[in-house]
């Protein structure tokens, strides 16, 4: 037994038989340390992870700091969403009471991670919105003008994205992914067959990723849903020379005759319908429910606090509405949030698209 | 034993310490684990955002408690370097209690994310405060797991070394 003033001296206890236990000291907590590291992954620099991706985006598109790492070049616009009631039975969420009137704050965008590429109907087009009923909970949602994804996992994502990069180099890296991949070959004829409508105001936009919608009495629905235009659809027209904007344009032009709405559309999925894969459409006979009309009575230049500062997160949900067991919800929660951390710290330069005052 | 038994710490001081002890090293373990993450990274969000609001309440009352009953004192036989280093590391441990759940209130806040629990804003809407804020909170988040690291090594020297009953007046077992 060491004596009182000895037990604090570290050469008494080593000269007593104290290296094994102070070994054993560090072993401990080098282990937890490490366990930590391993966690975070410092000892895996191959882990698809959000940064990888949003890395990818920066590979494949050239860095544009302070703006998004995809969808780059947007424009916002505002409004509200006026509730009919009718998708109050499958979802408790309070934006689907019966004449509910929410907050609507848009964003209109080009897929992709330039922002100054020009106007070109072909590329895909989004509206993301964030709808928030007043003293309720926000429901965020990013909509593509495409019938399916392309991939059904990120794995595959950041494959798909790779060839593209690679094609750069190599023509065949694209039909190569392809071909060890039928399904995303599958996938991507519908997106190419898509009906490709003049602009952004008579566009429909897809939730692509199911979610669940959550009834009062717990009932869980499997649903889609979409933005489907009040303007009639109306056939492309050829790029005019030397206006890289003209599509955003037209979209300003429109919004200053009258507010430009659409009808939010749930669509049922009905029993063996598959939620997890996004690359796959649910059939069209599917049951569709018109749940009120989005109205986006003003756009506005990408700036400070306006739809600029938002990430919009497919994540962010209300009670009523969860995500589905489709792992790109999350995938993209991740990916959004690190783009929107690396372009928050940023320098901001003016976006593309300058509404006129 | 020749040393002054050291008196052990309150039931309450001791049920608070452990219950945080297991929430905290978790919550380290999932942030950093998230953030790396892609398909689980929803579910360890939603998570991480509620313990962190736990860990801030059980951080308030074993604030209190700690103020209304002081930590027994140390053994006088205990050097007085190794005496200020444990008193020093106790407010380290209790400022990044703090800081680093109001940290991720702040930052949230800052960049208009939804808070769990209908929590008010206290920040105002600032995509370059977030931005700040967001890499504070991954900062002192490594700094809070380092100070751990030492206060648990610290804890062990105490048990295996020192042997002097301040490992037991936390961990309650009679001496």
């Amino acid at each position: 037994m060491s004596t009182s003033s000895s037990r604090y001296d570290l050469r008494a206890v080593l000269a007593a038989g104290g290296l094994a236990r102070l070994a054993s000291i560090g072993a401990i907590v080098a282990a937890v340390a490490l366990l930590f590291a391993y966690v975070a992954g410092w000892f895996s620099p191959h882990r698809l992870t959000p940064a990888a991706l949003a890395d990818q985006f920066e590979r494949n598109n050239g860095e544009h700091p302070g703006f998004r790492r995809n969808h780059s070049k947007g424009l916002c616009a505002v409004g509200d969403f006026a509730s009919n009631g009718a998708g109050a039975s499958l979802s408790k969420a309070q934006v689907f009471r019966p004449g509910q009137m929410s907050h609507v704050v848009g964003r209109f965008a080009f897929a992709g991670g330039m922002p100054f590429v020009p106007d070109d109907p072909k590329i895909v087009r989004s509206l993301a919105v964030s709808i928030r009923p007043d003293g309720g909970s926000e429901w965020r949602s990013g909509m593509l003008d495409i019938p399916n994804f392309p991939v059904r996992n990120v794995e595959e994502f950041y494959g798909f994205n790779q060839a593209q990069a690679d094609a750069k180099t190599n023509p065949k890296a694209v039909p190569a992914f392809l071909e060890q991949h039928p399904d995303v070959a599958q996938a991507i004829k519908p997106i190419g067959g898509r009906t490709i409508t003049s602009g952004f105001a008579d566009d429909t936009y897809n939730s692509i990723n199911a979610y669940r919608f959550v009834a009062a009495d717990g009932t869980v629905t499997a649903v889609r849903w979409s933005l489907v235009p009040v303007d009639p659809p109306a056939p492309v027209t050829g790029a005019p020379a030397n206006e890289p904007n003209y599509l955003f344009e037209a979209l300003i032009a429109r919004e200053k005759k009258s507010p430009v709405q659409y009808k939010l559309v749930v669509t049922v999925a009905a029993p063996g319908d598959v939620t997890e894969n996004p690359a796959v459409a649910w059939p069209a006979t599917r049951q569709q429910i018109d749940v009120g009309t989005l109205t986006l009575n003003r756009v506005e230049s990408e700036a400070p606090g306006n739809c600029r500062d938002i990430n919009y997160d497919p994540a962010v949900l209300p009670p009523g509405i969860a995500p589905s067991d489709d792992p790109l919800i999350s995938a993209r929660s991740a990916t959004y949030s690190v783009s929107f951390t690396r372009r928050a710290g940023e320098t901001k330069t003016p976006s593309a698209v300058q509404v006129a005052p | 034993m020749n040393t002054t038994p050291v008196t052990p710490f309150s039931l309450l001081s001791r049920v608070l310490h452990w219950t945080m002890a297991v929430l905290i090293v978790a919550m380290l373990f999932i942030g950093v684990g998230m953030v790396a993450s892609v398909s689980p990274y929803h579910r360890l969000l939603s998570l991480h955002e509620v313990v962190g609001i736990l860990i801030l309440a059980l951080a308030a009352i074993r604030l209190i408690n700690r103020l209304l009953h002081p930590a027994p004192l140390l053994p006088p036989q205990m050097p007085r370097g190794l005496r200020e280093i444990a008193h020093i590391s106790h407010y380290v441990l209790y400022f990044f209690m703090f800081a680093q759940p109001l940290l991720g209130w702040a930052m949230l806040s800052a960049a208009r994310y939804p808070l769990p629990l209908h929590l008010p804003d206290i920040m105002p809407h600032s995509v370059e405060l977030y931005a700040t804020l967001r890499h504070a909170h991954g900062i002192v988040g490594l700094l809070f797991f380092i100070t751990i690291l030492m206060h648990l090594a610290a804890a062990l020297m105490h048990a295996l070394i020192y042997r002097d009953g301040v490992f037991a007046s936390m961990a309650g077992r009679s001496h």
